[in-house]
Order: structure tokens, then sequence, then C-alpha cells
């Protein structure tokens, strides 16, 4: 057989050794079948490094507590002390650092999340105080007659000191 | 046997055999983890309170921040459902913006068929359903990846490689939950990570932490002292479309039949 018949396979055995070394490059040694298995596990292992790197924004009550201690301890005795500091405050991050100061959410859409009054019988929010956001005041925010960081009424006030003197 | 006996009596059997197995079954977590006693020491699974949710949309504010997804764009990693059922059978069911804003009025939210008004006297039960990622135990978004881009870590989360992500949308296309989008910036699949940067960190997740009423939990399914494991353990609590064969590991309290 003359050499004009091997030729093309000459070509394709060079085409795949190609095509080897270049996934030899390419593939990360990481990448491969790791612990869940070829269905779950098929995987570049230095991805889950990735995402355990990802920044962490919010950092929790307990993180505010180390400089905010006294704000903390009468918020807690609030119904408001449910509440995470960043939910209004917004996400810490590397504060007092970075940034130095942060952006508090006083607008009337933040306390509406819970206190716009809903019809939801079978649920949490039916034991929530709620207003009627088009009736109650709609041009005035919140935070003019109300105190986020003590929100029990002025009557309430009044009457846990009432009884409290008895 | 007339002929209108036999008719009705084949309607009965045909009825009764359409109902699925599953419908009839209870939830057993113990089995799903059974057989696997060597495994790794530690499985997250979470648990959602449906009667505690109030709807107040923190959690999708926080993940959004946390996952640095930029509020303008429309896809949220979890998100919060309204379920309204009425006295006459109807169920609606709404997520305006995956309720990152919150529900501030009892209109339901019909996309493109504008917004209903539906009267109190005509509710007959309302509550609010959180969803997320349920990092099943078999995942059908990793089983049809073709390179290798999503997987599951030996612990139970779900991740998605975006350096290997080639934006095909088969897992998005493949998870029953809806719970995966398509990141419009890194054009890869985006899904919930179960905040892995702050579990793996000692930490809980970001919408755990900024729920205000206990409605989300995370834990560790390996752990039998777990306070969420025991509540898991307990068996009363129920899974979201269990006839997939997914195992999905978000367990939810006070599921109603009407959640889907």
């Amino acid at each position: 057989m003359g050499s004009h018949v091997w030729r093309p396979l000459y070509i394709a055995l060079v085409l795949v050794a190609l095509i080897l070394v270049a996934r030899s490059f390419l593939v990360p040694d990481d990448f491969g079948i790791q612990e869940r298995g070829y269905m779950y596990g098929w995987h570049r292992k230095g991805n889950e490094t990735e995402w355990k790197a990802v920044v962490v924004k919010y950092r929790t009550a307990a993180y505010c507590q180390k400089c905010h201690g006294n704000k903390a301890e009468s918020l807690a005795r609030t119904p408001h002390g449910i509440i995470s500091c960043e939910n209004c405050h917004g996400p810490a991050l590397n504060h007092p650092d970075d940034p130095p100061t942060l952006t508090i959410d006083r607008s009337r859409a933040l306390c509406l999340r819970c206190h716009a009054a809903l019809t939801t019988p079978t649920s949490g929010r039916a034991r929530i105080r709620g207003i009627n956001p088009h009736t109650h005041n709609p041009e005035a925010e919140c935070t003019l007659c109300h105190d986020p960081h003590n929100p029990t009424s002025r009557s309430d006030r009044d009457e846990q000191a009432r009884l409290s003197q008895k | 046997m007339n002929r209108r006996d036999f008719l009705k009596n084949s309607i009965t059997v045909i009825a009764g055999l359409a109902v699925p197995l599953s419908a009839l079954e209870l939830v057993n977590p113990r089995s799903l983890l059974a057989g696997k006693g060597d495994g790794p020491a530690l499985r997250w699974a979470f648990l959602v309170d449906t009667q505690a949710c109030v709807g107040c949309g923190f959690c999708v504010k926080a993940c959004k921040t946390e996952s640095e997804i930029p509020n303008e764009i429309n896809i949220t990693r979890t998100w919060v459902e309204r379920y309204v059922v009425t006295r006459d059978g109807k169920t609606f069911v709404d997520s305006p913006r995956g309720g990152g804003d919150g529900f501030t009025t009892d209109h339901i939210d019909l996309n493109e068929h504008g917004r209903q008004e539906i009267t109190a006297e005509k509710i007959e039960k309302a509550f609010f359903v959180p969803k997320l990622c349920n990092h099943c135990d078999n995942p059908a978004c990793v089983q049809v990846c073709p390179v290798g881009a999503t997987y599951q870590t030996p612990d139970g989360v779900v991740l998605v490689d975006r350096k290997h992500c080639i934006g095909c949308a088969y897992c998005i296309m493949a998870c029953p939950y809806g719970v995966r989008s398509f990141h419009p910036v890194y054009k890869t699949a985006e899904k919930c990570t179960f905040c892995y940067h702050r579990i793996t960190r000692g930490m809980k997740t970001a919408c755990v932490d900024a729920c205000p009423f206990g409605a989300r939990k995370i834990g560790n399914l390996r752990d039998p002292d777990d306070p969420v494991t025991k509540t898991i353990m307990s068996g009363r609590v129920g899974i979201l479309k269990e006839q997939y064969g997914t195992k999905p590991q978000v367990y939810y309290l006070a599921l109603s039949r009407e959640v889907k």
C-alpha cells in the first residue's frame, strides 16, 4: 500500500495528540471526580475555595455589640430587639474602618415591610400592629413621631410606668 | 353488573390510581440519610417556619446585598411568596420582585394582568412562604451540566463554577423548583450558595441572620444535637415536590397543601 493511504491516519493521530496536549494545559489539575462521585462531584476543587473567599457583608448584631453595647442592650428590651441592626443600618462590612459611617435606611418603605396592615389571618403578620399606608399620615416619615429604637407608643409607656409603680 | 355500574366503577378505580403514591407517603428525612453512616460529619440543611414568616422581605434584601446582586436586577437567590386562599377554593400566589421590598398591599400582583384586590371576608387563609435552593441530595441541576461547572460539595451545598460555566442554562431548566437564574453580568448560572463563605466561617447565612422572626434556620443534619436536626427528625416537616425524587434538604414547618 502506498503512503497516500496512511497519510490521513497520521494526520488524525497528530490531531489527537495536539488535542491531548492542549487539554493537559487547559484543564486545571484539580479538575476531576471529587468526594460526591462522578454524577454530583465532577468539578474543579479550587472553586470551593473561591466561594469560601467571598467577602462577608453582614457582620451580625454580635459584631455591632462590640462597640455599641449600650444601644444593643436598650434595644433588646423593646419589641424591635429581634431585628438585626444591619437590617436598617445597612451591612457593616469593615465598619468603622471601611466604611466609616453607615447609611441608615429611615424610609417609610422600610417600616411598611412589617407595619403595612395586610389580611393574612394564618401568618405571623396578623400579630403585628399595622397601618394603612394611604391613610396614616401618608406624607410623613415614620421617624417623625416614632422612635424605631423604642417603638412602644406613649400610652404603652405610661401604662408600663403605672404598672411598675404598683 | 350493568353497563352504567361498570363505567362508574371503572372511573372510580382510575381516579384512585391517578393519585400519586407520593401524596400518600409521609416525609422521612431519616430514610434520606440512611446508609450513609460513614459519610462526612457535615451535611447542611435548612428549616423554614412558614407560620413565623411575616413577609417583610429582609431576607431577600440581605441576600441580594450579600451575594452582590444589584437591587435593580430582578433576579434573586431567595424569594418570599404570598399565598392567598379564598373561601371559594381559589389560590392566588404572588412575589413582586421576589418580595424583596416586602408586601405592603392586599392587592395580589398578577404580573401582566395587573393587580387583584381580594376583600378580607373572602380570604380563608393567607400566609408567606420563603423559597431558596433546596440543595437536594439528588440535584437534577448538577446531573445535566455538560461541563462540570455545577457540583455538590462534600457537605451538601450545590455551587456553580463561574469560570467553567458556559451559560447553556440546562441547569436552570432542570431545577424543578426554579431557584436558578441567569446572571446578567457574569453570563453564568446563578443560585443560592447557602452563603458558603459564611457557613464555612461558623456564621449563619445572611437570610437567617436578617430574619427577625426566626422563620429561617440552618443546621447540620449529621449532628443529632443540632436544634434544626431535632425538629427535622421529629418528622413533622414537609418538603417541596418530593415526587420528583430530588430529595430536597430545605424542610418546611406548617407547610400548606397549596404550596407548590
